[in-house]
């Protein structure tokens, strides 16, 4: 029932915040940020008390699941204590679409988290496409709807050639016992499918969540969609929806690696991660706009998520970990980019040197948050960097540990000159400090104590999670 | 078991590949939907051509599909090119003799690929290389064209090629994928449409080539 609930909850919820009224009502928001507590109780309750798998098995939660949906729901309603502060400040018409878009946002990543129909799996996915796009319109000018424009198009590729990736392994999965597309069937009988229709399968889907996850070189609507939609959509988008789009990629991973096809797979996900760096770093260096730039961030650390994928052995596990690590410091990342925004009207560099000055608390959390996402101690990300890194020495791939750490060197670089330029540089007209609204700071500063402390001290049921994820995924805890 | 209508499937299969080189062929956007239009009804005619026995859940496909593909779909792209009053694609990257050429590489590839991918024999072994022909034909299309509303009947030819590939798995996962797919055509050519009048009304064109402000 909790895990109906799960999805039918902010479905109802963004059904009733459809409703239409004369001017904004104060309601709508209320019922954002009350959808998103209960969601997060839901979600809390699954990790003391598991739930039964529903509707003949195809709604389950699994141990990669339950991470998937943990970050998504702590994302989500910080993010919606956020909106209220935004839409206080950036009342756009009725905000009707922009809260019922959020609700069922959450519901269609939910519903992915869920799900192990991989064909229902899939059309949450088409749902979260379908929810997003009028989020990034939110702004509705020339450049939001050139955005919006390159999001549908691209993504709507990348998503059909998921579906065609999906009937292949229907057809891989024919004259095999098991129900059909369900994720433990497919496992369990692994080693009989058709071995050629799996690689293609395999091949299909991961180019087509790839899409959707941002990887080079399908990665080319990120910058764009991330630069112009409101930070807070970005954020989620870069935290919860690229997850979810992960977790399409794992799924079939794990299938195939079950099958014995890690000879096949490996390679494919490694070169996917490494050009995802490459491009990530050529990106960043010279980069003048903040959320272009954390869009780049974006593609670095997909591509770090398929890198330790491929590497498997504990970077299956750092995987995962980083899965979290990157989805809370993204949302802390994109939430201080929107108070910067909301103060300046613009993302560029120039228009916000001197940050620290003119919004400190904001100015403060950049310049913690460069230090995390680039992987510096003492934050979580530098502990799951490592732990991928550990997994490509100890498989004896010397190279391509040298690889990552070079990339991974440039793009602290790049980033740390535009950002502390930001921060610290002259401003140009000498401004008195604003009062920054407590709405609009709570999520930032949360998730950057949640990355902090991930950083520092791992709890013991987190730790069990991670490594049966990890071993699903063909990997084990370290 | 005898089927239906013997012998119709290769030759419905064949018209759907004329109907993808008729696209490739014209630089008229009405040439264009017209054709859609019929690749639409032809893979109506599948579901009960390939179907053993006529059942209610074949019928209803072919019903559904007729409707939505070569009815509902066709009629809002002609909508949408009255309300953008355009005509004719306006210098595409590659013209159109180059495009067939292309599509004919693209039949070729599929057989290719499709003789490596072994399938049960059968009607549905049959499908494979003409889903694969016009995926990679409505890609060709998607990329190479100029105008919002041609990619998007790139977009469309994109998914009629994984339809057809899905038919041969409507006995093992009924309903859902083809309910995604009949829902995903709609839903995001919806959308589309909304993005293209949007993009109508500020740019006063539809040329997507002039959405250009954002790169790095």
């Amino acid at each position: 029932m909790r895990l109906l609930a799960l999805v039918a909850v902010p479905l109802l919820a963004a059904g009733v915040a459809a409703l239409p009224t004369r001017r904004f009502p104060s309601w709508r928001t209320s019922l954002l940020v009350a959808t998103a507590s209960v969601h997060t109780a839901l979600v809390g309750s699954l990790w003391v008390a598991p739930a039964t798998p529903m509707l003949n098995g195809w709604l389950a939660v699994d141990a990669l699941g339950l991470v998937v949906l943990t970050v998504t729901t702590i994302l989500f309603v910080l993010t919606s204590v956020y909106t209220v502060g935004y839409l206080a400040r950036v009342p756009r018409r009725d905000g009707r679409a922009f809260v019922s878009g959020l609700l069922a946002f959450l519901a269609a990543t939910s519903l992915v988290a869920l799900s192990q129909h991989l064909a229902m799996l899939w059309v949450g996915m088409e749902a979260t496409t379908l929810a997003v796009a009028p989020l990034i319109f939110h702004r509705h000018d020339r450049r939001a709807l050139e955005a919006v424009w390159k999001y549908l198009l691209i993504s709507s590729v990348g998503i059909a050639l998921a579906l065609l990736g999906t009937f292949f392994l229907a057809t891989a999965q024919a004259d095999v016992p098991g129900r059909a597309l369900i994720l433990s069937d497919l496992v369990s009988h692994a080693r009989e499918l058709h071995a050629s229709w799996l690689r293609a399968a395999f091949l299909f889907l991961l180019v087509g969540f790839g899409t959707k996850m941002g990887l080079a070189p399908m990665h080319t609507w990120k910058p764009d969609t991330y630069g112009e939609a409101p930070s807070l959509v970005s954020g989620l988008m870069a935290g919860a929806l690229t997850s979810c789009a992960f977790l399409g990629v794992a799924r079939v991973t794990e299938v195939a690696m079950a099958a014995g096809l890690g000879p096949f797979v490996q390679p494919v996900l490694i070169g996917f991660g490494l050009l995802s760096l490459l491009v990530a770093a050529a990106f960043i260096l010279g980069q003048s706009d903040v959320k272009r730039l954390l869009a780049y961030s974006s593609v670095e650390h997909m591509g770090l998520l398929v890198l330790g994928l491929g590497l498997g052995g504990v970077g299956a596990y750092g995987t995962v970990l980083h899965l979290i690590n990157n989805g809370l410091s993204k949302g802390w990342l994109f939430l201080v980019a929107g108070n910067m925004v909301l103060a300046t009207g613009s993302s560029s560099a120039a228009a916000n040197r001197g940050l620290v000055r003119t919004l400190p608390v904001s100015g403060a959390l950049l310049v913690l948050g460069l230090f995390a996402i680039t992987g510096s101690p003492p934050f979580g990300l530098f502990v799951s960097e490592f732990t991928i890194l550990r997994a490509a020495v100890g498989a004896g791939h010397l190279w391509i540990a040298a690889v990552m750490l070079l990339l991974l060197a440039v793009i602290f670089v790049g980033m740390a000159t535009l950002l502390l330029g930001v921060a610290l540089g002259e401003p140009d007209a000498r401004e008195a400090p604003v009062r920054e609204s407590g709405w609009l700071l709570v999520g930032p500063v949360t998730l950057a104590a949640m990355v902090l402390v991930l950083g520092v001290y791992l709890p013991g049921p987190l730790q069990t999670v991670l490594a049966h994820a990890a071993a699903a995924l063909g990997g084990r805890a370290p | 078991m005898p089927h239906a209508i013997p012998h119709a499937t290769p030759l419905v299969l064949l018209l759907i590949v004329l109907t993808d080189l008729a696209v490739l062929g014209t630089m008229r956007l009405s040439t264009c939907i017209r054709a859609l239009g019929v690749q639409g009804l032809l893979l109506g005619l599948l579901p009960v051509s390939i179907a053993p026995t006529l059942s209610v859940h074949a019928v209803g496909l072919a019903v559904g599909t007729v409707a939505v593909k070569a009815v509902v779909l066709p009629w809002f792209l002609v909508w949408a090119i009255r309300e953008a009053a355009v005509r004719r694609e306006i210098e595409p990257s590659i013209g159109p003799i180059a495009s067939l050429l292309l599509g004919a590489g693209a039949v070729a590839l599929a057989f290719a690929i499709a003789a490596r991918l072994p399938l049960p024999p059968g009607p549905d072994a049959l499908l494979v290389p003409y889903s694969l022909a016009t995926v990679i034909i409505g890609f060709v299309v998607l990329t190479t064209r100029r105008k919002a509303l041609t990619q998007v009947i790139g977009y469309l030819m994109l998914e009629n090629g994984i339809y057809l590939f899905g038919l041969t798995q409507t006995e093992r996962v009924p309903f859902l994928l083809e309910l995604g797919v009949l829902l995903d055509v709609f839903v995001g050519v919806f959308i589309m449409g909304i993005v293209v009048f949007h993009i109508n009304r500020e740019f006063d064109s539809l040329d997507s080539t002039r959405l250009t402000e954002l790169a790095d």
